[in-house]
């Protein structure tokens, strides 16, 4: 099984096996969601960034997107492999509103959906390099779920991939509570984008909320979030450190 | 009706634009034993008579649960019916098992139309012999379905199909209007005193019916036979009198009427052909 794919004047070179169309690494990524059930619904936060690599390349890119009238979508990983998603669900949801027949795909479905997706790729070698956040509310019910790439599926109160689950959800678990209030949330969640931002060297100052409730579901307009950079720790880093004098 | 010049092949119009190979089909339904289907909004009840080859032999299934909250009773050729079932059962479980969620009523039944669709328009295949009514339960509410071997579907609060099925017609036409917000017992009830319509005078015992019920929070099941007893001695006590136990023309004892109904499975039951139950 040979690992490497050669391009030249545009036409792969060595392609004679089905290896070289398979996913072997990411190349644009985005980082960390992270989401929470509140007291109306759901709420979900990402930054606006997509990383070539090192390099901050993108910093535009809507990493959570509506799926009909009940769910969003946050993803993080592969940004092309996203967009494959989301056409997927585009066919589902069409056919959906094609029917007209007051059946509508609710967030559960759209979870289960993906969970069966993403496990068949990985059976095949060839994942959709996502860890994905599924979030919604339909008939009064409140839903928030999660799906990696290796087709690993779960709900809980409160998800975040990447990153986030190391630096988000320590502070979640500590201070999340069933009956938070839209406000309460945000805040919440900005406490944790916050964190994210001084850490994650991939995340950045941009950023999206997006709420789901019973009425529907809402993407802010992107924000930055207030920083301070004067810690002492930050200054001075090396003071008090192992071995220092 | 009568043979033409027209009616070998499925694949072939006849002059005035029809298809006789599936008005032909279409016939067979008709030659079945009777099934009927009532609903309200929370319920949906299947009945049928069960119809044994001979005293030797038990009778055949003419009811079917294909999932939880979905059932089907069939008239006509029942291997044609079994089959189809079978296909209704792999789509339902298929739909739950990508979704998590169960399938709704009105989208299986469109694609069992369309597989019955496909045999009206290949010269290599023949039409399903077969009537289905599916009864379910979704997210809109309860529903009550009826498939023909045209490929057709259309929507029903109450529908019964096969030999004689015209007395348990007549007998719901009159009584539709109370089936939206009928009672679970009012509906069974209901769909017994159909069945015994188009028994024509023979007595009406739980052996000779089979009665399934589902609704919200009720899964899918047959009741009993003790239950449907109790149902019919609530109603078959009172031979002679008219209470609102439909025509009441309940003569128990009288020795079986014959009465074929011209175009209703016309001649008796000795001319049904032995696959057809």
């Amino acid at each position: 099984m040979t690992f490497t794919i050669q391009i030249e004047n545009g036409t792969e070179v060595r392609n004679a096996e089905a290896d070289s169309q398979r996913t072997l690494y990411p190349y644009v990524t985005g980082t960390s969601v992270v989401a929470i059930k509140y007291k109306d619904g759901v709420l979900m936060a990402s930054d606006m960034g997509g990383s070539y690599g090192s390099t901050l390349r993108y910093k535009n890119i809507e990493r959570m997107k509506a799926i009909g009238k009940h769910s969003l979508l946050g993803a993080s990983g592969e940004i092309s492999d996203f967009q494959e998603i989301l056409r997927y669900l585009d066919e589902l949801t069409l056919n959906d509103n094609m029917w007209d027949d007051g059946n509508s795909l609710g967030p559960k479905e759209v979870h289960n959906y993906l969970t069966r997706v993403m496990y068949n790729r990985r059976n095949k070698f060839n994942p959709l390099w996502n860890t994905l956040v599924l979030g919604g509310v339909k008939n009064g019910e409140k839903y928030l779920g999660m799906v990696s790439m290796i087709g690993v599926s779960f709900e809980d109160n409160h998800v975040a991939t990447g990153f986030g689950n190391h630096l988000a959800r320590p502070i979640l678990r500590d201070e999340w509570r069933e009956d938070l209030g839209f406000e309460e949330g945000v805040k919440l969640l900005e406490k944790c984008m916050r964190v994210l931002l001084y850490r994650d060297r991939s995340a950045i100052n941009k950023l999206q909320i997006a709420k789901m409730t019973e009425e529907g579901v809402t993407v802010s307009e992107p924000y930055s979030l207030k920083t301070f950079w004067e810690f002492k720790a930050f200054t001075n880093p090396t003071v008090g450190a192992e071995g220092s004098w | 009706m009568f043979r033409n010049q027209y009616d070998t092949d499925v694949t072939t119009w006849s002059p005035t634009g029809r298809l006789f190979q599936v008005e032909y089909a279409m016939e067979a339904v008709k030659q079945g034993s009777a099934a009927i289907g009532l609903r309200s909004r929370s319920h949906v009840v299947l009945a049928c008579v069960n119809k044994a080859q001979s005293e030797l032999s038990s009778h055949q299934r003419k009811i079917f649960k294909v999932d939880d909250h979905i059932g089907v009773a069939i008239a006509g050729l029942t291997a044609d019916g079994r089959v189809l079932s079978r296909y209704m059962r792999s789509e339902s479980i298929n739909h739950s098992f990508t979704y998590e969620s169960p399938l709704s009523v009105g989208r299986l039944v469109v694609r069992l139309a369309d597989k019955a669709q496909v045999c009206t328009q290949r010269s290599w295949k023949r039409p399903y012999g077969v009537g289905l009514l599916v009864g379910g339960l979704d997210e809109s509410g309860a529903h009550l379905y009826y498939n023909c071997p045209s490929g057709n579907y259309f929507e029903y609060q109450a529908f019964a199909i096969g030999s004689r099925s015209q007395a348990a017609k007549t007998y719901l036409e009159r009584r539709y209007e109370s089936f939206q917000e009928s009672s679970r017992e009012d509906l069974i009830k209901d769909a017994i005193m159909a069945i015994r319509e188009t028994l024509q005078g023979e007595t009406l015992k739980s052996s000779l019916c089979t009665v399934s019920v589902l609704g919200l929070e009720e899964p899918f099941h047959f009741l009993d036979q003790e239950s449907i007893q109790k149902v019919i001695d609530t109603f078959e006590k009172v031979p002679e009198e008219e209470e609102d136990a439909g025509e009441g023309e309940a003569e128990p004892e009288a020795a079986p009427v014959a009465a074929g109904t011209g175009e209703q499975g016309g001649s008796g039951d000795q001319d049904v052909a032995p696959m057809e139950m």
